[in-house]
């Protein structure tokens, strides 16, 4: 099933569509998301830092007030000498009219306000709707007031300072910080150090609206103090009870204490941290300049994310079910496309199992797939036509084949075929063979008795070969034996034969002849030569070219006279008569068999019997063409004396 | 016959309230021997509100071994405001924690204290300046801002300053560094177990500090100690032996559990209401195990007679003292045979 889907152009085309759709899509919604954080991060800056100096702004502007209220009465106190009643009508004054103001105190120096008070500092404060006092001489008995930081660290300072916020037992356990100002006198223009004013500011209200301060849902606003003591978290029993150090070192978190550090140094900064509270979130945090607090504002990310979040999920949704129904679309479309060319291939199936008259699906629209279907319709239409063609050609050829096959058989019939050919003479011995190159061929040989003691025999070889040649040769053959039995004697047969034969020759064919008679009484050989190749005469197993007068071929021209050669045979010799069939027999190299292989085969073993001699000749040649087809006819006869016969020998036979 | 049978009842009867009796008191034997030891009320005053500096009594007192040991111990509130010293003499506190330069001056000045066991064996005392400030030794101190404690607190430093001819301009630091956190000192005082990580606890990184330890300049003082009145000790030998034995036990369980022992102290700093800190109670209870070690060859607890030796003779050198209190009188040379009363008394009791 899946390598069938995987072979399949639609399911890949759909695949592959779907893969690059997704990926295009997966980069621009990871692209969108980022863009999108990146903007949120810089809205989320800007938002934060305004938020928190708004915040900053908030508490500065009441801390101000405060400092305002302490440097003006330690400006009076400088302008001016004031006795107890003064100073008391001053605090109060300053507690009074500042709502924001806890408590005042003016603590002097020891000796400052009357030389014979070592120690002064009235302190008044709010007790419920009234004003109290209390002498902070008396009342911090254990240390003097005069080593407490409020006093000794604006005292060592000389400037005005607030101090680390602090539990107030006495005022109802709130948080509190002092805001205290050294104040000095001129005396013999030294400055003199006179004391330090003091104003309480209850910190509930400045942590209660840091606290309150609602960020998204887990965000949260925090406030740290100058030595980043916790002042308002969510973490509230952290509160002024743990720095934001010691916070980190129970967390072991080096870069929770490096923020720690720039925090209380008053840098203002945005950073991507994990919060106290456990949450990756964006933290801005920003100095309270007076007092050198910090105030920090909070920002989960989680939640800062949570509508790009939802945002990219929903997109993401809409995305895989577009992807799907592309799938499915691209998927049909592909289909649609690619039916016709499933029935197509279907066709083409029966077409090669050999069913031609298969339906091709309809041309529709003249498409890749349409012009491809008209295309195989006209191939089709062109394969029958030809296969039509074939079988008419193939059965005339058929019919000529076997016409020719006869012809074969008559021309084979025609040449004496039959051995031993003169079981009655024992004298000689004469045996021949022709293999034509086509089915018929234009070699020729005849062997006949003229009377009683003589026999002529004639190796003939027709120019061109096939059907005119074999024509030709009947002719020829006809001829020769007709005029050799009326002439007897070789010149003259062939003149005769030459002058017919070259009489009404339009065809301008022609043929080589060599015609001898041998007389078997006397056992000498009468010879005539038409421009055939000379024979081979084997005399105790040597082989000689015979003497042969060059002359023309039979057929070229009319009145050639030939002449008639003689010579003595004796028992034993053997002529060998052959066409040029043998000798230039080819290989597949085209290379000729040749008459010094032929002389040689002969002369290797002396012919007994001549049946098997020529087998021999006719194997060597076919060795040598080693499968080549034949070229030309061949055509060998042999003739061998055996003995001379006896003046009354027995009549001849021309017809044996 | 009928006077037979008399006697025989009347034996049988004494015989029953006799097995009767004993049986009573083999079953309430461990109630009536406990009853006839009853917990003996005792107090103690730390030298500070609770912090892990004694954390060792905290757990004595919540684990119950002061109970076992028989005592119903009261630890009393201290900080600001309180002073072991009048407590002690005053006898609002059986027992004391004290420094042992506070404890020889006023042995020597006459009040009859006596050290049951001393506890910090070494100086934590610290210097310490901003590298910033320029002042890397003692002597670059001269003309600076130094922030000294009153009382016995700044003894040590105050030698120190002399034997090295340094003049400082002296600034009473009060229960914060708040003042060298803002520049009002150039040189603050410290303890290591306690101001010196409150200081990094505000920010400040070690190394932009620069801290002379007291200990590596010569005066290594033995602190912390537990004292008793002289004549206290004379009336109940066995009750300070016991007080000795539960602290130290206390002091072993808090080393062994910390983080048991910073949940016990901060529950009771959280009723002292006392801002409670736990990174900085790890930190200073982890500095009591390293003070608390005692120099070699010697228990827990032992004042070595060498160290008692070199604090007196600096305390001599220093003017505070005229004379070296005998080191036999000041660590109460009775107690050995206390000691042993006690342990036998221990070990008589079947609650052991």
């Amino acid at each position: 099933m899946l390598v069938r889907l995987r072979n399949s152009i639609a399911f890949r085309l759909a695949l592959v569509i779907a893969l690059s759709t997704a990926l295009i899509f997966a980069v621009v919604l990871g692209y969108n998301y980022y863009q999108s954080r990146q903007l949120l991060e810089q809205e989320l800056e800007h938002n934060a830092r305004n938020l928190t100096l708004s915040l900053v702004n908030r508490v500065e502007t009441e801390l101000v007030a405060v400092e305002k209220v302490v440097k003006g009465a330690a400006l009076a106190l400088e302008t001016a000498a004031h006795d107890e009643a003064e100073l008391l009508a001053l605090l109060s004054g300053a507690v009074a009219g500042n709502s924001e103001v806890f408590g005042a105190a003016v603590a002097f120096e020891p000796g400052a306000f009357r030389a014979d008070r070592e120690l002064y500092a009235p302190y008044i404060y709010r007790n419920g709707d009234s004003l109290a006092r209390l002498q902070l001489d008396q009342t911090y008995l254990h240390l003097p007031y005069l080593y407490w930081d409020w006093y000794q660290i604006p005292r060592e300072l000389g400037r005005l300072e607030w101090s680390e916020p602090y539990f107030d037992e006495g005022a109802g356990d709130i948080l509190m910080s002092t805001c205290s100002v050294p104040f000095y006198d001129q005396r013999e223009g030294k400055r003199r150090l006179r004391g330090v004013v003091t104003a309480d500011v209850s910190l509930d209200e400045l942590t209660n609206l840091v606290s309150s301060l609602k960020i998204l849902d887990t965000g949260y606003a925090a406030l740290l103090s100058r030595n980043g003591t916790v002042l308002a978290h969510p973490l509230t029993e952290a509160i002024m009870n743990e720095t934001f150090f010691s916070i980190a070192e129970a967390r072991n978190d080096g870069e929770l204490r490096e923020l720690g550090r720039r925090m209380v140094r008053g840098e203002t900064g945005f950073i991507r941290y994990a919060s106290l509270m456990g949450a990756t979130s964006w933290l801005y945090h920003a100095p309270v300049k007076s007092t050198g607090w910090t105030l920090a504002v909070v920002f989960p990310e989680d939640e800062l994310l949570a509508n790009i979040r939802t945002m990219s999920v929903n997109m993401a949704a809409m995305g895989a079910v577009g992807l799907l129904l592309m799938i499915l679309v691209v998927g049909n479309i592909a289909r649609a496309m690619i039916r016709p060319l499933h029935r197509l291939a279907e066709a083409t199936d029966q077409l090669a199992g050999g069913n031609f008259d298969a339906p091709l699906p309809p041309v529709r629209s003249l498409d890749e797939v349409g012009v491809l279907t008209r295309d195989f319709r006209a191939m089709t239409e062109a394969l029958k036509a030809y296969i039509r063609d074939l079988t008419v050609t193939t059965a005339a050829k058929e019919r000529i084949q076997s016409e020719l096959n006869m012809a074969t058989n008559i021309q084979a019939s025609l040449l004496p075929r039959i051995f031993p050919a003169f079981p009655s003479h024992s004298e000689f011995d004469i045996y021949a063979s022709m293999m034509p190159a086509k089915e018929v061929g234009g070699d020729f040989y005849d062997f006949f008795f003229i009377d009683e003691s003589r026999l002529c025999f004639l190796i003939a070889d027709v120019s061109d070969k096939g059907v005119p040649a074999a024509l030709y040769m009947m002719v020829a053959k006809t001829l020769l034996k007709t005029e050799g039995q009326r002439l007897g004697e070789p010149s003259r047969i062939l003149e005769s034969v030459n002058n017919i034969l070259a009489a009404d020759n339009e065809s301008c064919m022609f043929a080589t002849v060599f015609c001898a008679i041998l007389d078997i009484v006397s056992g000498e050989l009468r010879f005539a030569n038409a421009g055939h190749n000379p024979p081979l005469l084997i005399v105790d197993d040597a082989v000689s070219y015979m003497p042969v007068h060059p002359s023309l071929m039979l057929g070229a021209m009319a009145g050639v006279s030939y002449s008639t050669q003689c010579l003595q045979m004796k028992p034993g010799d053997t002529l060998f008569l052959y066409t040029d069939g043998v000798t230039e027999a080819l290989n597949a190299s085209a290379q000729l068999y040749g008459e010094a292989r032929l002389l040689k085969i002969l002369a290797g073993a002396a012919p007994g019997d001549l049946a098997a001699a020529l087998e021999r000749v006719r194997d060597d040649v076919a060795r040598h063409a080693a499968g080549a087809p034949q070229s030309d006819d061949i055509t060998m006869l042999v003739i061998k004396l055996i003995h001379l016969a006896t003046g009354d020998g027995q009549v001849p036979n021309a017809d044996a | 016959m009928t006077a037979i049978m008399a006697m025989l009842w009347r034996f049988l009867i004494g015989a029953f309230v006799l097995v009767s009796c004993l049986i009573l008191a083999l079953f309430s034997g461990q109630s009536v021997a406990a009853e006839a030891v009853p917990l003996k009320r005792a107090s103690f005053m730390p030298l500070w509100s609770p912090q892990a500096q004694f954390a060792g009594y905290y757990v004595a007192l919540d684990k119950g071994f002061y109970r076992r040991h028989g005592i119903d111990l009261r630890i009393l509130r201290a900080g600001p405001g309180y002073s072991p010293l009048d407590a002690l003499q005053q006898g609002e506190a059986d027992f004391t924690a004290l420094w042992l330069t506070t404890a020889i001056r006023q042995r020597a000045q006459g009040v009859e204290l006596v050290n049951l066991a001393q506890l910090i064996q070494r100086s934590s005392l610290l210097l310490i300046a901003r590298h910033d400030s320029g002042i890397d030794t003692v002597a670059a101190m001269a003309g600076r801002k130094v922030g000294l404690w009153g009382g016995d607190l700044s003894l040590p430093i105050e030698v120190l300053l002399a034997r090295e001819g340094v003049e400082v301009v002296p600034v009473r630091q009060s229960m914060t560094v708040n003042l060298f956190l803002r520049g009002g000192v150039d040189v603050v005082s410290a303890m290591l177990y306690n101001e010196y990580h409150t200081l990094l606890n505000a920010g400040v990184n070690a190394e932009e500090l620069t801290v002379f330890a007291l200990a590596e300049l010569g005066f290594n003082v033995p602190e912390d100690g537990l004292y008793m009145l002289e004549s206290r000790l004379q009336d109940d030998p066995a009750l300070a032996s016991a007080f000795v034995t539960a602290s130290l036990e206390g002091w072993d369980y808090a080393f062994a559990h910390p983080e048991e022992a910073l949940d016990i102290l901060i529950k009771y700093m959280r009723e002292a209401q006392v801002p409670a800190n736990r990174v900085h109670q790890r930190w200073m209870l982890a500095r009591m195990a390293d003070l608390m070690q005692p120099q070699a060859g010697a228990a827990i607890g032992t004042l070595r007679q060498e160290d008692y030796r070199a604090t007196g003779d600096m305390l001599l050198q220093a003017g505070m003292v005229s004379a070296i209190p005998p080191y036999g009188r000041f660590t109460g040379g009775e107690r050995a045979e206390a000691k042993k009363e006690e342990e036998s008394d221990r070990a008589g009791s079947p609650e052991k």
